[in-house]
C-alpha cells in the first residue's frame, strides 16, 4: 500500500549493465509487469526494490520516503523468488509462518493466517512436509504462501506461476489478481509469459539489455509500440517486419516486390528519420488475404492450423518472408500465389537505425 | 528392426550386479574383519584374568579394571588414580572442538559469502598450512611456548597445547565449513532478510541449521584430534598430574620389560569410550543433510 518510485536506477556488476538509468513509478495498489528476455535486468530490479542489492547509481523512494539505504527488513516487502527460495530445514507450515513468527505475532494468529493463506493456494494437505518432498509446483506454491502471509506493503513477484500446469496457472492468476485487488498491495510482477503479462497487468514495463524499452498499459504496448524491439516481442505471432526503403518524391515505401503508398500527412512525421532505411510493421492478424485489390502478392509456403485460426507463412521474394492470420477453413493450396492487403490504418512504421517508432 | 535379445542383456545385468557385490566386500567388508577382530581381542582380553599365547583369552575379571578406582603400583612406579587424567583429556578434546568449531565457523563463512582482495590465494594458503605435522613444528613451538612461559606449567602449558592443536586443525576446518556455506543458495538468505531477518537472525534461524552437520563434522574430527594428542603433551608437559590419558596409556607400555596386557586392554577400551559417545552423540547431526526448496538444488 504504497507507490513505489525509481528514480534513474542503475546496477552494474562490474562492466555488466544489469539494469541501467531506469525512472519508474508504480502507483499505490497497482500492478505492474515487467516484461523482457532473460537476462534483460528483471531479478536485479526486484533485488533492489527490495533492499537486497543497493542501486549503484539512483534513489528509491516508497511513497516520498528515500528507502535506498534502508535494510530489507525494514521495507515491508513481500518476494517470491524465481527459485522459490523456501527454507529446506521447515516444515512448509514453518516457512509460511517464519515472517510471521520474526514479527512476533501471537501463536494463535500465526496458526489462522497460515492455514488461511495455505487454503488459498491449495497445499493446505502438505503442512507437515519438508520442501524437499514437494513438486515444483508446490514449492512455488508455497513461496507464493510464505509472500503473502505477512500482508506486505509491496508484493514482488519473480516468475511465480512459471512451473504450474495450465489449469492452475489459469486458476492461480485469476486468485492473484483477486487477491491483489482486494487488498490493494502494491504488486511488481516479473515474467516471461506475454499473456500472462497482458492478462494481468494495469502497465507493462518493457525490457530490454537493462533498459526501459516502454511502459504503458497492455493495450499501448499491444496497439503503438514505441519501437522494433517492443513490437516484435509483444504479440504471438510476433509483428511482420518488412525492412523498405522510402522514396520521398513519391512520398512510397519501396518493399520486396511490392510498394507501399503512403498518405501525405506522415511526410512530417517521417521527417525525423536518420536514413531512408525505414521498417514497415504489421501484425499477422491484421493482413487480409485473397482480396480483390492487393497491395501486395505473395506465395502461399506453409499452412499451420492452431484451432480456430490459421497461421500462413508468405513470400514476398526469396529472402522476405511474412505471416499472417487467416480464418480456418481458408483453402491456401500451398505454392499459390495469393493477394495481400495491408491495412493503412494498421501499420507501423519505424526508423531502421534507431528503432523508433514514427508512425 | 531386429529384435533384441533381452535374456542375454538380463544374464548381463545379473552379472554386473553380482560383480558389484562382490567389489563391495571386496573393499568396504575385508579390510573390516582384521579390525573388528583387533576390537573384539581387546574387549575380550579387558575382561579376562590370563592371556594365553599372547592372544587368547582365559577365565572372567573385572580385575584389569581396577585402575578406575585405585591407584596402581607397578615395579618401582606408581600410577595415580586416572580420573584427573581423563579430565585433562577431556579437558584438552572438549577445549580445542569449541575453539575449532567457532573459528572455523567464522572463517567458513568469510571465505565463502564474502568478497575481499586475495580470497582465493588466502584458500590455496589454508589448505598448504594443513600439510604440515605437528611434529615438524615440534621445536619452533617448544621455543615459543617457553618465550611465553607455558612451557611446564601444568595447567597453563595444557591450555597452550589446546591452542596450538586447535591452531592445527582450524584450516582444514575453515575448509570444510566454506563447503557447507557454498551449498546454500544466496536466495535462501535473501529470502530470510526479506522475511524480516536481520543479517544475524537470518544467520541464526536459517543458515546455521543447515550447516549444522559441517559443525558436527568438523566438532568431531577436532575433538578426535585433541583426544588422540600425544607428541605435544608428552614433550611439552612436565607436571604428571597434567597428563592426559594418552601419557598413561604409554607409561603402562612403556615403563618396564613386563607389562600387564589385561590392564593395557581395559585402559585402551576405557580411552576409546568417549570418542565413541562423541561420534554417536554427533552423527545423528552428520546425517541430517537437507536438500530441496530450491529450484535448480534437488
Ligand atoms: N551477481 C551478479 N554478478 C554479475 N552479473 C550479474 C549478477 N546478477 C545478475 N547479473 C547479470 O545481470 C544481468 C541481468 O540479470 P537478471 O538476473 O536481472 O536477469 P533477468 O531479467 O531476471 O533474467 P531471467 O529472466 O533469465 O531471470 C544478466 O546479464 C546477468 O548475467
Ligand atoms: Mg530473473
Amino acid at each position: 500500500m504504497v507507490r513505489v518510485k525509481l528514480d534513474r536506477v542503475s546496477k552494474y556488476f562490474g562492466r555488466v549493465r544489469a539494469v541501467d538509468n531506469v525512472s519508474l513509478e508504480v502507483m499505490d495498489g497497482e500492478f505492474v509487469t515487467l516484461l523482457g528476455p532473460s537476462g534483460c535486468g528483471k531479478t536485479t530490479m526486484l533485488l533492489m526494490i527490495a533492499g537486497i542489492y543497493k542501486p549503484t547509481k539512483g534513489r528509491i523512494y516508497f511513497d516520498d520516503e528515500d528507502v535506498t539505504d534502508i535494510p530489507p527488513k525494514d521495507r515491508n516487502v513481500g518476494m517470491v523468488f524465481q527459485s522459490y527460495a523456501l527454507y529446506p530445514h521447515m516444515t512448509v507450515y514453518e516457512n509460511i509462518a517464519f515472517p510471521l513468527r520474526i514479527k512476533k505475532l501471537p501463536k494463535s494468529e500465526i496458526d489462522r493466517k497460515v492455514r488461511e493463506a495455505a487454503k488459498l493456494l491449495k497445499i493446505d494437505h502438505l503442512l507437515d512436509r519438508k520442501p524437499g518432498q514437494l513438486s515444483g509446483g508446490q514449492q512455488q506454491r508455497v513461496a507464493l504462501a510464505r509472500a503473502l502471509v505477512k500482508e506486505p506493503d509491496v508484493l514482488l513477484l519473480d516468475e511465480p506461476l512459471s512451473n504450474l500446469d495450465a489449469l492452475l496457472r489459469v486458476y492461480m492468476r485469476a486468485e492473484l489478481k483477486r487477491l491483489q485487488k482486494e487488498l490493494k498491495i502494491t504488486t511488481i510482477y516479473v515474467t516471461h509469459d506475454q499473456v500472462e503479462a497482458m492478462s494481468m497487468s494495469d502497465r507493462i514495463v518493457v525490457m530490454n539489455e537493462g533498459k526501459v524499452q516502454q511502459i504503458g498499459t497492455p493495450d499501448e504496448v499491444y496497439r503503438n509500440p514505441s519501437n522494433i524491439f517492443v513490437a516484435s516481442f509483444i504479440g504471438t505471432p510476433p509483428m511482420n517486419l518488412i525492412r523498405c526503403t522510402y522514396d520521398e518524391s513519391r512520398n512510397v515505401l519501396k518493399c520486396p516486390n511490392f510498394e507501399y503508398e503512403l498518405p501525405s500527412a506522415w511526410r512530417e512525421a517521417l521527417s525525423s528519420r536518420t536514413s531512408d532505411e525505414l521498417v514497415l510493421g504489421v501484425r499477422p492478424e491484421d493482413i487480409e488475404i485473397g482480396v480483390e485489390s492487393p497491395n501486395a502478392k505473395a506465395r502461399v509456403l506453409v499452412v499451420e492450423p492452431l484451432g480456430k485460426d490459421v497461421v500462413v507463412t508468405l513470400a514476398l521474394d526469396e529472402e522476405t518472408s511474412i505471416k499472417a492470420v487467416a480464418r480456418a477453413g481458408t483453402q491456401l493450396p500451398t505454392g499459390e500465389v495469393t493477394g495481400l492487403r495491408i491495412p493503412l490504418e494498421k501499420v507501423h512504421v519505424f526508423d531502421g537505425k534507431s528503432g523508433r517508432a514514427l508512425i | 528392426m531386429a529384435r533384441r535379445d533381452y535374456s542375454r542383456i538380463r544374464r548381463r545385468v545379473w552379472l554386473e550386479r553380482a560383480l558389484k557385490v562382490l567389489v563391495v566386500i571386496a573393499v568396504a567388508v575385508v579390510p573390516a574383519v582384521p579390525i573388528w577382530l583387533m576390537y573384539a581381542g581387546l574387549v575380550a582380553q579387558a575382561f579376562s584374568s590370563r592371556v594365553t599365547l599372547g592372544i587368547v583369552p582365559v577365565g572372567f575379571t573385572l580385575r584389569n579394571w581396577r585402575f578406575l578406582w585405585s591407584e596402581i603400583s607397578m615395579g618401582l612406579k606408581r600410577y595415580p588414580s586416572i580420573w584427573p587424567m581423563f579430565a585433562n583429556s577431556l579437558y584438552l578434546a572438549l577445549g580445542t572442538a569449541l575453539i575449532v568449531s567457532l573459528v572455523a565457523g567464522m572463517a567458513g563463512y568469510a571465505l565463502s559469502r564474502m568478497e575481499f582482495p586475495g580470497r582465493s590465494k588466502m584458500m590455496q594458503f589454508i589448505l598448504a598450512l594443513h600439510a604440515f605435522p605437528s611434529v615438524v613444528l615440534l621445536i619452533a613451538l617448544f621455543i615459543l611456548l617457553n618465550k611465553l612461559g607455558l612451557y611446564g606449567k601444568g595447567f597453563l602449558t595444557l591450555t597452550g597445547v589446546m591452542v596450538i592443536e586447535a591452531a592445527l586443525q582450524i584450516p582444514m576446518g575453515a575448509w570444510i565449513m566454506k563447503g557447507f556455506f557454498d551449498s546454500i543458495p544466496w536466495d535462501v538468505e535473501w529470502a530470510a532478510l526479506v522475511d524480516g531477518c536481520s543479517r544475524f537472525t537470518a544467520w541464526r534461524k536459517v543458515i546455521l541449521p543447515l550447516v549444522l552437520p559441517g559443525f558436527a563434522a568438523v566438532a568431531l574430527f577436532a575433538f578426535l584430534a585433541g583426544w588422540a594428542e600425544f607428541i605435544l603433551v608428552f614433550t611439552f608437559i612436565t607436571d604428571q598430574q597434567w597428563y592426559p590419558i594418552s601419557v598413561y596409556i604409554y607409561n603402562l607400555i612403556g615403563e618396564f620389560k613386563y607389562v600387564d596386557w589385561g590392564l593395557l586392554a581395559a585402559a585402551s577400551l576405557f580411552y576409546a569410550i568417549p570418542t565413541i559417545v562423541f561420534f554417536a552423540l554427533s552423527q545423528k547431526l552428520l546425517l541430517r543433510i537437507y536438500v530441496g526448496g530450491v529450484k535448480g538444488v534437488r
